[in-house]
């Protein structure tokens, strides 16, 4: 069987702009090497409201709440021209508050690491607890607070870092151990949020699946963070941390990291084990990158515009046997970019996009949408990065032209037909290609595509341990019911008996 | 730039001399092509790296001058960097970083 069934999908936003103000990498490091400076002062004046966010056009089509088709022909800037009163919830999932996350960091929390106080606590309770996917059971993980003079306690004279909430104090997140840093607070609290993030898409995968948690078989999770201690700093296992607050009781199962390509990775591992029988089903899942909050906000802030950069995005995709209902992943022409295949785009591009279809006996012009790196382009242009969906489409185009299968002219046509426009926050493995996945299998069922190529891309020079760049990709279509297929059953064998037993009577007669 | 290599093409301009090194940018943006170039001849515009206030004046050149090409292998070039061509606007690159390098540079090719 080399399909596997895209049987559900969610898509979450984490809107938290005062983590990214504290704990953005770009804002975090300024702070530390210069201290208040000017950028300092004047990001807070750039950061969007919670309703401005959730109006945000590219948020939208993120959580299912809107149209891909629409936000292609949206008038530019987006961020002037957002929405009318869009709601929280979209068909795929939310944009959480800064508030409510929060508090869901502290029911993730098991070890007394996060503490929120208790009037906060208290309010958060209130409004986690008319959340829709929330059970009590989850509600029951939130704790009641601590007094606000043992917060700052625990900041001034422990090492807790604060977290806030409109500008005041509303809790901390505590060290794990006193000189272990892959225990400070700070990875900590990149850690548990990560992990939040998992859990919110995982519950909301399986209210909109109808699963219950303990039919969760395994759980694969492909975010970039490490978890760990001093001795394995990148020991694990967000996967099964997730699925225990989820109350996935009989799940187990494991983390994949290559950078922005770890979710490809992560479904391709995932499909392999549904697709060979080892599992009835695999939920892939991942939560944001608070590192990459305001990421790329000192542009924004020299150019005048909203700081964007204000989400933390997730997403939990659940996979299980091809019954001919859902649309399918296929295992038999997976794109590879392997150790030889060189580093230039053209190298990796062919090995992506190219031999997969090459493979099975397709051009370019067989697939319908292509989705590689999705970044919004409004937050990566000002910095000088472009349009990167754009410039993937660009390239897909350029190949498809050096292999003769279309003309040079023909090139911004097939960007504007095969491309899809960037709707994804910076968030690293976030916006490569996943987030499409909703989307595509939604047309497919209805019959607009037949086929659509999703692709990630990983910089795994980052990590300084090779010069090797990471990629790999897998084509999904409309499901066969392969799973039906497969085998052969005791039923099977009796009536080929019964056949051939015919036929030689019959011989053996005339 | 980012500081480390900043300090990459600082350390070989010292072991080799600055008029001994040719930069070759790959910047697929003409604004950020400009400022790697000013890095390495004006000195890091930013003020944050190595480079601050160390006007090296290198001979820096974008990958789509003609120059560089000339110097590429025929079929090494439509292996690596052919697609490219049809994907960057590489007047607008080669360009930038030509206005940069008459206008900061030391050395040529």
């Amino acid at each position: 069987m080399a399909h596997v069934a895209i049987r559900g999908y969610s898509y979450c936003l984490n809107h938290t702009p005062e983590l990214g103000l504290h704990y953005g990498n770009t804002p975090y490091m300024e702070r530390k090497s210069h201290g208040e400076t000017e950028f300092i002062k004047k990001l807070p004046d750039h950061v969007q409201s919670f309703d401005e966010a959730c109006c945000y056009p590219p948020n939208q089509v993120y959580i299912g709440g809107m149209d891909l088709d629409a936000l292609v022909d949206h008038p530019a800037p987006m961020y002037l021209n957002r929405l009318k009163n869009a709601p929280r919830f979209g068909k795929f999932g939310e944009i959480m508050p800064e508030n409510e996350f929060l508090g869901l960091m502290d029911i993730c929390d098991v070890f007394d690491l996060i503490w929120l106080d208790e009037t906060f606590a208290s309010d958060v309770s209130g409004a986690l607890a008319k959340h829709p996917v929330m059970n009590q059971k989850v509600l029951s993980r939130l704790e009641k607070g601590h007094a606000s003079s043992e917060i700052e306690e625990e900041v001034s004279k422990h090492g807790a870092l604060p977290l806030y909430f409109q500008g005041k104090i509303a809790g901390c997140c505590r060290k794990g151990h006193d000189v272990d840093e892959s225990l400070s607070a700070h990875v900590l609290l990149e850690n548990i949020a990560s992990k939040a993030g998992s859990v919110l898409a995982l519950l909301h995968l399986l209210k909109s699946t109808e699963l219950a948690p303990g039919d969760v078989d395994y759980v694969i999770e492909c975010s970039e963070e490490a978890a760990g201690d001093m001795n394995q700093r990148g020991g694990g296992n967000f996967a099964k941390a997730v699925a225990e607050i989820a109350g996935c009781t009989s799940a187990s199962g494991y983390d994949v990291r290559s950078f922005c390509a770890a979710p490809v990775n992560a479904m391709i591992a995932g499909a392999a084990q549904v697709a060979s029988g080892a599992r009835p089903n695999v939920v892939v899942l991942a939560g944001g990158a608070i590192p990459k909050l305001f990421m790329n906000s000192r542009d924004h802030v020299k150019k005048g515009m909203p700081a964007l950069e204000d989400c933390l995005g997730n997403f939990a995709i659940l996979l299980d046997p091809d019954d001919g209902t859902c649309p399918v992943m296929r295992l038999d022409a997976l794109g590879k970019h392997s150790v030889g295949a060189g580093s230039s785009p053209q190298a990796i591009t062919s090995a992506l996009v190219l031999e997969p279809l090459q493979k099975l006996g397709l051009t370019f012009s067989d697939v319908d949408k292509f989705a590689a790196e999705l970044q919004i382009p409004e937050i990566t242009v000002p910095a000088g990065a472009g349009d990167v969906p754009v410039a993937n489409f660009k390239m897909i185009a350029a190949l498809a032209v050096m292999k003769g299968q279309l003309t040079k002219e023909e090139m911004p046509a097939f960007v504007k037909q095969k491309g899809i426009p960037g709707f994804a926050h910076t968030q690293g493995h976030i916006p490569s290609g996943v987030p499409f996945i909703g989307h595509a299998c939604e047309a497919i069922a209805e019959g607009k595509y037949r086929r659509v190529m999703i692709i990630g891309k990983g910089s795994l020079f980052l990590a300084r341990l090779t010069n090797l760049s990471d990629g790999a990709s897998f084509i999904i279509e409309p499901g066969t019911g392969s799973s039906r297929q497969q085998g052969v059953t005791r039923e099977d064998v009796r009536e080929i008996l019964l056949e051939a037993l015919s036929e030689l009577s019959k011989g053996l007669t005339g | 730039m980012d500081l480390q290599n900043q300090q990459r093409v600082k350390d070989a301009a010292d072991k080799y001399g600055a008029e001994n090194l040719v930069v070759i940018l790959g910047s697929s943006d003409a604004e950020g092509a400009e400022i790697y170039a000013e890095t390495v001849t004006n000195g890091d515009p930013t003020f944050a790296g190595p480079l601050a206030g160390v006007p090296l004046g290198l001979a820096v050149y974008n990958i789509f001058e003609q120059d560089i090409r000339e110097e590429a292998d025929a079929s090494i070039w439509e292996e690596q960097i052919s697609m490219m061509e049809m994907v960057l606007d590489t007047e607008a690159l080669a360009n930038a970083v030509k206005g940069v390098r008459e206008q900061y540079g030391k050395y040529t090719l």
